[in-house]
Parts: C-alpha cells; structure tokens; sequence
C-alpha cells in the first residue's frame, strides 16, 4: 500500500519536478508564516519557531536536497515577518547548515535520536540566540518566559521530522504522466 | 540518513570545487546576515520599507485566521461559561450592586469636571479615533512583543499613535507601511509609558518584562506607597497617549514600585482603534536635539 502511493497508481507515471523542487521551501516558508498568523501570543512568546525547525527537519532528513547557502533567503523573509531585527535568521539559519554540513562529515549515519538530539540543541541554541540578538532587554523574568517555547520546541521536533517525511512522500509522488 | 554519495567530493576536481562554492556561499550568506544585522542595529528604520512590503502582503491573510480565533474564543467562553454560572451568578450580582454605586459617584464627578473645565475654558472632546482595525498577527516565535495591524498609512496611520482596545491601551504604532503597520506591544521588554495611578498623582513608569506583566516603577522613590489591586492609567506625559486610559492593576509588590497585569489582554482583543497622537507639540519638541536647536530667528516666530 505504502509503495503503491510512493509510486503512484501507474507505471507511466513520474515525479513532478516542479514538485520536487518547491515542497521543502514552500514548506519552510509556510513555517516562518505561520506562527505569526495563527497565534496571537501577545503576552509571551508562545510559538516553537516554525520556520526554522522545518529547516533543520529537512536539513537532517533530506541531507544534500538543501544546498548550503539555503539559509540565506529563507532567513531574510523569516526575518521580514517574525518581527525580529533583519539579518538575524539569515546569520543563524546560514551558520546552522555549515554546521550541519560539518557534523555530517564527522558523523555520516546517525539515528533519529541523535538526530533529534541535534535539531534540539540546535533549536535551543537558536531560541536564545534569537532572543539575545532581538534587542529586547535579557531578564531573568524574559528566559523563564522563553522556557515554554524552548521545551514545546524541542518535544514536538519528531512531529515535524513525521511531518516532513510525508510532505517527502508527497514530494516525490509520481504523479506526471508521460507518454 | 547518511548523505547521497554525490555530496562526497572524493577525487573529482569539479565536485571539489562545487562542495567548497556551496561552502563559500554560505559563509558569505553569514556575513551578509551580520552586516544586515549591524545595519538593522544602527539604523532601526532602513528596512522599514522592506519589511512593509512584506506585512502588506501577509496582513491581508491574517484576517481570515483572526476572525477564526475570535470565534473559537467566544465559543470556549460559551462552553466554560455553564461551569462557572452558579458562582458566576452571585459574584455579578455583588459587583452590580458596587457597580451602581460607583456610578452615582461618577456623574457626580463628571458634573463637577465639566464646572471646572468650563471654568478653565478646556472643552477637550471625546478623541475621534484614526482608525479601527483588527490585530491580525503576533510575533509570536521571537523575544519581541510586536502585532500587526491590517491598516496603514492609507488610513492616516503615523508611527507613535497610540493603540487602544475598548479596555485600555493595547500599544503604540512602531512602523507603518501603505495598508498595514507594526504594533510595539506594551509587553515589550522595550515598551516604557508614564502611568500615573488612578486616584492620586502617585507617577511611575510601566516597562513591559516580555513575559506579560508590566513592571511599575515608582518615580518618586521611598516609601512604596502601592497596594495590590491599584489600578494604573496613562498619565499623557511624553505627549504620546492621552491621559486617563486603564493600563494595568497592581498583582504584585517590589522595593521600588511593582508587577501589573494588563487591563487590556491583547490575545483576548478583538478590534482596536488607533488614536492620534496626544500632544503632537510635544513629542516633536521633545525629539529636538542638541544639535539642531532652534535659531534666535525660529524661536521669535
């Protein structure tokens, strides 16, 4: 069943490239939008950043789909509507994928929990990076603010790796016909 | 998953080259996030516009959603609402009657503010608001409290005019594009607004703490005069808001003021309006620096 839909229901069937070539960034981009838009946390800062644990989901899952300055752009429009100070996500976001890239030279296979344990301390790094470089003044009152989103962050990173394996699937579908 | 081998250059002299190009992209892509970051740092407003562009595009979305989340809300309140009826009941009732009473006490009051403003030739109107909107969208993933507002500068919008709801004041206009702008929240960590409390001139200031309460800060320190429950308005010092708006109640005591939790809950706003702001004179005198006094001719003007 499940590789009759990876393969599509005939055999003259192939894979959208145009398909295959948008999902993880639409995706992203989906991800950076949505918490400003579906959440009104006025009072704390509630939302797990969406955009860039979708980044790291796909970085980790799909090793070599993202080419390594993909930071950039999907940082810049992060950074257009997060609210935080242009050039943050494009620094943070273009410094994770070199360091990925570098981890993954040290450490080819891994499994999913250390894959987790990366996207974690890279998500819990990007938090508190993120808030530093937010110009907001850093108290005690604002880091214990910030302790749910760090942990709602780090506990649902399998859903979205779960999430990105299906939009994979459906990224690959083969539904173009040829022929 | 291990990389596909194509990722691993071996002795291939073009594969080499396109691993460290992908190499040397990304470290300039860093750079060029620090150089935006230092630029966006000394010059708050450069991306201004940018940015704009991109809430006009995405404000128009947040509608949707907003409305959405308005419904649910009341819905929750509906269905929460039958658990609490009985004691609810009885509470209301108790207010009510404390309700009324504070009534005759204000038209007595009102009475006497229009002597005395009649008396000092001060008819200042109910403020007609610039606008109405509602919030569409929250930063809600970063450290800073901003909201977005699907009205602009088409609508008269200027950055500085002060954001209220029907409860108290929400926040103040930061950035404004054609047909959205962006809302400092009053939550900020960087949010400060001269309050005073509501029946005597006890002044303070309100920061915002970034996790939803405000911080009060007593002007005149020594005695900490406050109580729990004081509850705190604008003082229309500053010129930005008019004075007299609810901000927040006192929930907590501190060494040199206290915490207050806000009056208007902006998650739980629906529609805010957009005032102008109070003393334009003011604000605008109060931005003159050092280096740009007026001449000896200006001042006789």
């Amino acid at each position: 069943m499940r590789s009759a839909r990876y393969r599509g229901s005939g055999i003259n069937r192939e894979a959208s490239p145009l398909r295959a070539g948008t999902v993880p960034y639409v995706s992203i981009l989906a991800g950076s939008l949505l918490p400003v838009l579906l959440l009104q946390a006025d009072v704390m800062p509630l939302a797990p950043p969406l955009g860039y644990i979708m980044l790291v989901a796909w970085r980790l899952m799909r090793p070599g789909l993202l080419p390594i300055w993909a930071g950039v752009p999907l940082g810049l429009f992060d950074d257009l509507v997060s609210g935080q100070p242009i050039g943050c996500a494009v620094l943070l976001w273009s410094l994770t994928m070199i360091a990925f890239e570098y981890l993954e030279q040290q450490v080819p296979w891994r499994e999913f929990w250390q894959d987790w344990f990366t996207a974690g301390l890279a998500i819990v790094m990007y938090i508190l990076a993120a808030m530093a470089l937010s110009r907001a003044t850093v108290s005690p009152a604002l880091l214990l603010a910030m302790l749910p989103q760090i942990v709602v962050a780090v506990v649902l990173y399998p859903v979205f790796a779960r999430l990105v394996s299906r939009l994979d699937l459906f990224r690959l579908a083969r539904t173009r016909r040829i022929g | 998953m291990a990389p596909p081998s194509s990722r691993r250059s071996g002795f291939s002299k073009k594969a080499q080259y396109s691993v460290f190009t992908g190499y040397l992209l990304a470290a300039l892509g860093a750079l060029l996030g620090a150089g935006l970051l230092a630029l966006s740092y000394w010059q708050p407003g450069s991306f201004a516009p940018l940015r704009g562009a991109a809430s006009d595009a995405v404000t128009p979305v947040g509608e949707v959603p907003a409305a959405a989340r308005t419904g649910s809300q009341s819905a929750w309140d509906v269905v929460s609402g039958y658990f609490y009826a009985g004691s609810q009941n009885a509470r209301l009732r108790e207010e009510n009657e404390i309700a009324r009473i504070r009534l005759a006490e204000a038209e007595a009051i009102r009475d006497e503010n229009r002597r005395l403003k009649a008396l000092l030739d001060l008819a200042k109107g109910e403020v007609e608001p610039v606008a109405t909107a509602r919030l569409v969208g929250s930063s809600a993933a970063s450290a800073r409290r901003f909201a977005y507002i699907g009205v602009g500068r088409a609508d008269g919008l200027k950055p500085g005019m002060p954001v209220r709801s029907p409860r108290g004041v929400v926040g103040r206009v930061l950035e404004v594009a054609s047909g959205s702008a962006r809302v400092m929240l009053l939550t900020d960590s960087e949010s400060v607004l001269p309050v005073r409390r509501a029946g005597d001139n006890t002044v303070a200031f309100a920061e915002g703490r970034g996790d939803g309460l405000l911080r009060i800060r007593l002007i005149n320190l020594g005695l900490n005069p406050l109580k729990k429950g004081d509850v705190f308005v604008t003082s229309g010092a500053g010129g930005y808001y008019r004075p007299g708006v609810a901000v927040a109640v006192l929930s907590e005591l501190t060494p040199d003021g206290g915490l207050a939790r806000l009056i208007a809950d902006p998650s739980a706003t629906d529609f805010v309006s957009i005032e102008p702001i109070y003393e334009g004179e003011a604000v605008a005198a109060s931005r003159v620096g050092g280096e740009n006094e007026l001449t000896e001719q200006e001042l006789k003007e």
